[in-house]
């Protein structure tokens, strides 16, 4: 059946937005943005600082995400805080492939957004490469105040229905067209001078 | 422990066979690659009982450097710094390391814990050591090209273009 | 004949392993569910007639698992629960921190060496500090005012490691709520730092030639609340943790190693001490004002990881002593030394002089240069014997920086420990070990 399918294939975004199954869809996203688990995913300094976000002064579980998940079936969002190295990159891509849609990501941190002060052949110069990133949260580290910032930021999102459109016009989420990224126009040495 | 050479002129205080240099109030031994294992056996039965670390240096970019005591400077150089714990004094042992035959001896038999320094330094050096139970690549994937800590290993930067740069 | 008492022994119901079993009994167990032939059933059983060696199983661990301290990936070969052999996987996290030191100057090189081991930042800004000191060779000349700041904030921040350690302990040991108890108290020393260097880690205040910045005004009364507040929930922990069976059971015993293998190892800090050698580089090679405190050394005695968690809880003790012991004698006076090629001038002389405008400027920019020579340099952290080795060429930047980490050389213990324990203990080992593995990987 069409409409089935439909939702099947795009979930939210597959309903065929009208008045009568748009009270569905609001409390489907009012629940998704107060409930969504993290994956752990802290690599370096910016892990400590979003276990400190966590923990009992800044309190993220007034913000439904009380528990961060080890096993990324389990996760919504994937907080990659630190800095990605050559070798963790593949790794990084493999957990966000096992994570069940609806997913988003964080990159937390500068090292995380872009490379960070480390901007040499051992840093993956944004995690963006690899993963579609949804918010970026700048800092090194960035204060919890900042990390709650972007996850509130993320949750707003997610209430408004707007990542969801946009999935749909991309055809999911998940699906990250690498061929059709621009190659970076400028070359970058890596290896023997 | 530590006797002159025979002319007046040139005293030059030796241990174990090698010159001793004083570096900013540290002791340097600086020994060839073939007395490099029996200097630190002998330093490790004198008291020097932990090795704390064991590391490479890539002078390409300092080609007049001199070592002094007629050593021939090369391109690498591998330095050990050994701790005596009842003594309570460090030392530090250089070794000239030719870039055409980059191979040193393992210290794994006298010091264990140098397994996993002397990885790193072939992993960011390229010098291998013989005898190593396990010679690979450690910090770098191990099908990475290249040795990331030579000097003619570049930065790997992206060039980052500034709004107030004239290019 | 012979009577057979069947009573509680599992006499009539053993499982026997394959390899004692006859392959015609074997043949029998397969065929006689498909109602086939025996010589049916072997074909389709692929049953080995030759005893099998001893299954183990090569099982990997991490690198992304909650109960790693970082990116550390273990490969285990276990046999049912009991480890056999252990391989740590490292350089998950390689930063290539060591190269970027060779292009940065020696005032920026702070804002890289600290953001290796991420859990005492200070500690490697010291050490780095301490090295370029050595090699302008105005170690000597350093106010004492800036010793003094420069030893509280090193305490500190072992505090709040070591706080950490009882952290993260705890959560991998199934104490959760430790995690919660061990943050609290970070955070009001986490505050401290932000009120005194503007950040809550990786501050870059430690810099060559002193500090970046005075202490601020009630500096005094800030520590004075975090030392007040600690003795009593430090008890509270002693009764939630030290005493309590369940701790003691998963800790006592777990991941032992002696004295030689240390020090053959190269392992320091609390690992070393745990096996009875007291070897605390604070007391045996004092850097800093460390030979006039007064504080004690704690040592283990069974080399295992209660022994471990006890030492660094007893730390904490510790490093509060000495944390009353500056505040009683700190000094007034500099923060950092007077000397124009090295320190920047206040910024409000650069509004009046021409001079102090040109030094900032060439410090900031160029760099100031230090004399060729190496040197290496060794403190202690909260995980061991942290040193810094630089090699100068003369210029602005250092020729080549290596960092000496604790973590990397005491993670060569760990497959010493496991050996012989079970899957469990593996995790409790590793928490015991307290790798950073920013400074592991650099």
């Amino acid at each position: 059946m069409g409409v089935v399918q439909n939702i099947v294939d795009d979930g939210l975004g597959g309903m065929d937005h009208n008045f009568v199954t748009a009270r569905i869809e609001d409390l489907v996203k009012w629940a998704r943005s107060r409930s969504s688990w993290g994956a752990s995913f802290g690599l370096a300094c910016c892990a400590i600082e979003m276990m400190g976000t966590g923990a009992s002064h800044y309190d993220l579980s007034r913000f439904g995400m009380e528990v961060f998940r080890a096993s990324p079936r389990q996760a919504d969002i994937m907080i990659v805080a630190g800095r990605v190295s050559q070798k963790m990159a593949p790794v990084l891509r493999q957990v966000y492939d096992q994570m069940m849609e609806p997913k988003w990501v964080i990159s937390m941190g500068v090292c995380a957004s872009s490379g960070g002060m480390f901007n040499n052949y051992a840093i993956v110069q944004g995690v963006d490469q690899i993963v579609p990133v949804d918010v970026y949260a700048p800092g090194c580290p960035p204060t919890p105040e900042t990390l709650i910032h972007a996850i509130e930021t993320l949750h707003q999102l997610i209430e408004d229905g707007e990542i969801m459109h946009r999935r749909a016009a991309n055809n999911g989420g998940a699906g990250v067209e690498l061929s059709s990224e621009l190659a970076a126009q400028t070359s970058v040495t890596i290896g023997t001078k | 422990m530590s006797d002159s050479a025979d002319t007046v002129e040139n005293a030059v205080e030796t241990q174990h066979g090698c010159p001793v240099q004083d570096s900013l109030g540290q002791r340097v031994l600086h020994a060839s690659r073939d007395q490099y294992v029996s200097v630190i056996k002998a330093l490790a039965d004198e008291g020097y009982e932990m090795c704390v670390d064991l590391t490479g240096v890539d002078y390409l970019e300092m080609p007049h450097r001199t070592v002094g005591f007629d050593i021939q400077p090369e391109r690498f150089e591998l330095v050990v710094n050994l701790l005596s714990l009842s003594q309570r004094k460090r030392i530090r042992v250089r070794v000239q390391v030719p870039a055409d035959d980059a191979t040193m001896p393992t210290l794994f038999d006298i010091h264990p814990g140098t397994e996993a320094h002397e990885r790193e330094t072939f992993d960011m050096f390229g010098i291998v050591f013989s005898g190593h139970p396990d010679m690979t690549r450690i910090l770098m994937p191990e099908d990475w090209d290249g040795h990331p800590l030579r000097k003619d290993y570049s930065q790997g930067s992206i060039p980052v273009q500034f709004k107030g740069a004239n290019s | 004949m012979t009577i057979i008492s069947a009573g509680t022994a599992e006499g009539g119901q053993e499982l026997l392993s394959r390899s004692e079993l006859t392959a015609k009994e074997l043949l029998r167990e397969v065929g006689s569910v498909l109602r086939l032939s025996e010589s049916e059933a072997a074909l389709l059983a692929e049953v080995e007639t030759e005893a099998p060696e001893d299954q183990t199983m090569i099982i990997n661990m991490g690198p992304q698992h909650p109960s790693t301290h970082g990116v550390l990936r273990l490969m285990l070969e276990l046999q049912g629960e009991t480890v056999l052999r252990c391989k740590p996987i490292i350089g998950y996290l390689h930063t290539g921190m060591e190269k970027t030191g060779e292009a940065l100057t020696y005032m920026q090189g702070g804002t890289n060496v600290t953001r290796m081991d991420y859990l005492s930042p200070l500690n490697n800004e010291l050490v780095f500090s301490m090295a370029v000191e050595k090699l302008l060779g105005i170690d000597g000349d350093i106010p004492e005012r800036a010793v003094w700041m420069r030893m509280l904030l090193s305490e500190l921040n072992r505090m709040s490691s070591h706080l950490l350690f009882l952290a993260t302990n705890g959560m991998d040991l199934g104490a959760v709520s430790m995690m919660l108890y061990g943050w609290r108290e970070r955070e009001d020393v986490l505050r401290f730092f932000q009120k005194v260097t503007g950040l809550r880690m990786n501050h870059n205040f430690i810099r060559p030639g002193g500090l970046a910045a005075d202490l601020p005004a009630g500096w005094r009364d800030d520590v004075l609340a975090i030392l007040e507040g600690l003795p009593s929930r430090l008890e509270e922990y002693d009764i939630l943790m030290t005493g309590q069976p369940i701790w003691r059971e998963r800790l006592q015993g777990v991941g032992v190693i002696t004295a030689q293998e240390a020090i053959a190892l190269g392992a320091t800090g609390p690992i070393l001490r745990s096996t009875g050698v007291a070897w605390d580089l604070r007391r045996d090679m004092p850097y800093l004002h460390y030979d006039k405190m007064e504080f004690d050394v704690i040592v283990g005695q069974y080399g295992d990881a209660y022994d471990r968690y006890s030492i660094r809880f007893n730390e904490i003790r510790e490093s509060m002593r000495i944390v009353y012991q500056i505040l009683e004698n700190m000094p007034s006076g500099d923060f950092r030394i007077q000397n124009k090629k090295v320190t920047p001038p206040p910024r409000a002389r650069i509004d009046e002089s021409m001079e102090a405008l040109i030094h900032h400027f060439k410090i900031f920019t160029e760099g100031f240069k230090v004399p060729v020579g190496e040197v290496y340099v060794a403190i202690e952290s909260p995980r061991g014997e942290i040193g810094c080795y630089i090699v100068s060429d003369g210029s602005s930047n250092p020729y080549r920086m290596h960092v000496r980490a604790p973590s990397f050389v005491n993670i060569q213990t760990m497959p010493h420990m496991m050996r012989g324990g079970l899957v469990a203990d593996a995790v409790a080992v590793i928490s015991s070990v307290d790798p950073v593995l920013g400074e592991v990987d650099r």
